[in-house]
């Protein structure tokens, strides 16, 4: 096997490994974060601070009876969850997790796959997993299932449209739709402000479109104050109503995954991905000129790049305890009338910027 | 009808709003005292009136209650079953009493009819049981109260 294909196999499992691990460590973090976040405690009998209650639940999850309601077609039913969970896990793979590093004369990229469609990759796939919620629901039937997966696809192209308006001034101001060029373009630095490097991220040439696209990414996700689709208090679970066992646990799955995703989508769009955090550069300063020293960087550029994305995961639970839902017509109204307009003149004032050229 | 609140331009934004609230429940996260009771370990203190599991008051192990058929009598839930017996140190005295605890309603008005301060209900709260019973009168005679 040659190095290209080995290195390429360790990058697949990482990626793999790391979004599995996403799961469980959501499960605990959801449960236990709302539970702080509305003062109670939340499970804490488990292990250190309840840390593996998680693990109880996926063994409950694994053990449980799955046996498919008598009123669902069968063959649509067992297919649904897997569409929702495959294009989750796939989506992932353009977004790159760490800088590149030359090792025996070849560049070695830490991304799955470097295409040349790059983000436009992302969104079409994303954009599959409502394959999954429509058949879900369909196949279920039940009126609750069909009203939340209907929900579901209404809101997902709805705010697709604004989600791929809101990165085109990001694509304009970086000229490529790959991330990693895009990631390393945010390395460089926008102004000094008494000796403060402010470096040039997404957030601060892209503002609008960053609110766009975080308020899009919550509406793609399904998750409060958009959870239309699976909303309790109306339609009981919305579309995996009639799920039990594994094939639920793989909605809920593909769910954190897709938090995952978006929070990395965030990260190396708007966050400067895996350029380093403040002090970071100094620590991985004190290795220079030693044997490692492009490893012990490509190290801290990971470090960095998951403790960002943990951030924005941890931001989609807290925002889920904090905000209320939207009522479908406030959905559609704040997608269409508000957000689209804003991220219309958003692309419009970006390019005249342009070619000005302030930016 | 609906009143129309006047909002500013920045209140419909909601982005500050939103910031407000975050900023309300993480303050909650890491700040506010956490209302849960963790059971085992803690006890929730009732008030010194609580009505939970009976018990007959005794005096040099004698008990108090002299059959006079007030609680029965009394009882909504008709959950107290006495028979009544003679004893030379003491005239009247209950041979048998019994609790049926499935039908009590942890009233207290058998506690408030006792003439001879005899019937008492406890601060116990943790009654769970695998079976359905019957609390005899040896099971009531145990001293638990902790009432005067």
């Amino acid at each position: 096997m040659s190095f290209e294909m080995s290195f390429m196999m360790i990058k697949i499992a990482v990626v793999l490994a790391g979004l599995l691990a996403v799961v469980p460590i959501m499960l605990f973090v959801e449960r236990r974060g709302s539970a702080l976040l509305q003062n109670r405690l939340g499970p804490n009998r488990m292990g250190p601070f309840g840390m593996f209650q998680a693990a109880c639940d996926v063994l409950k999850f694994i053990f449980k009876e799955d046996s498919p309601p008598g009123h669902v077609n069968k063959f649509y039913y067992s297919l649904a969850p897997w569409l929702a969970v495959i294009p989750a896990f796939m989506t992932f793979a353009v977004i790159p997790f760490a800088g590149s590093m030359s090792w025996n004369g070849s560049e070695a990229i830490f991304q799955v796959a470097n295409l040349d469609v790059g983000i436009l990759y992302c969104f079409s796939v994303a954009s599959l997993g409502v394959y999954g919620i429509i058949m879900a629901g369909w196949a279920s039937n039940n009126k609750y299932s069909l009203l939340g997966s209907l929900r579901s696809s209404a809101q997902m192209i709805s705010y697709e449209l604004t989600l791929g308006l809101s990165i085109v001034g990001i694509i304009m101001v970086f000229q490529s739709v790959k991330l990693g060029d895009i990631t390393a373009a945010q390395g460089e630095t926008l102004v000094s402000i008494a000796g403060l490097d402010i470096p040039k991220w997404g957030i601060f040439i892209q503002p609008v479109g960053f609110i766009i696209f975080l308020i899009s990414v919550f509406a793609e996700t399904n998750r409060l104050p958009f959870d239309l689709p699976e909303g309790e208090s109306e339609l009981i679970a919305g579309y995996h109503l009639e799920y039990g066992s594994m094939r639920f646990a793989l909605f809920m799955m593909a769910e954190f995954i897709n938090m995952a995703v978006a929070s990395g989508l965030i990260t190396s769009l708007f966050f400067g991905g895996w350029q380093l955090l403040p002090g970071f550069g100094w620590l991985a300063g004190q290795f220079a000129g030693t044997e490692h020293a492009q490893l012990i960087l490509v190290f801290f550029q990971g470090v960095s790049f998951v403790i960002k994305v943990a951030f924005w995961m941890w931001f989609f639970v807290w925002v889920r305890w904090t905000l209320p839902r939207f009522r479908f017509d406030q959905l559609m109204k704040l997608g269409w009338k508000v957000l689209f307009p804003i991220a219309l003149i958003n692309v419009f004032v970006t390019g005249l910027l342009i070619y000005k050229g302030v930016l | 009808m609906l009143a129309q609140r006047k909002t500013g331009f920045l209140n419909r934004l909601y982005l500050i709003e939103i910031i407000q609230g975050l900023l309300i429940t993480i303050r909650n996260f890491f700040f506010h005292k956490k209302v849960t009771l963790k059971f085992p370990e803690e006890r929730r203190e009732y008030s010194s009136r609580f009505r939970g599991q009976h018990y007959i008051k005794a005096v040099n192990e004698i008990e108090n209650c002299t059959a006079c058929m007030l609680c029965p009598t009394v009882c909504p839930a008709e959950c107290i079953h006495i028979e009544a017996g003679e004893r030379e140190d003491k005239e009247k005295y209950p041979v048998k009493f019994e609790i049926d605890v499935l039908r009590c309603c942890f009233c207290g008005m058998c506690e408030e009819a006792c003439p001879k301060d005899a019937i008492k209900l406890s601060n116990i709260y943790e009654m769970s049981q695998e079976h359905r019973s019957v609390y005899s009168k040896d099971f009531l005679m145990e001293q638990r109260g902790n009432k005067s």
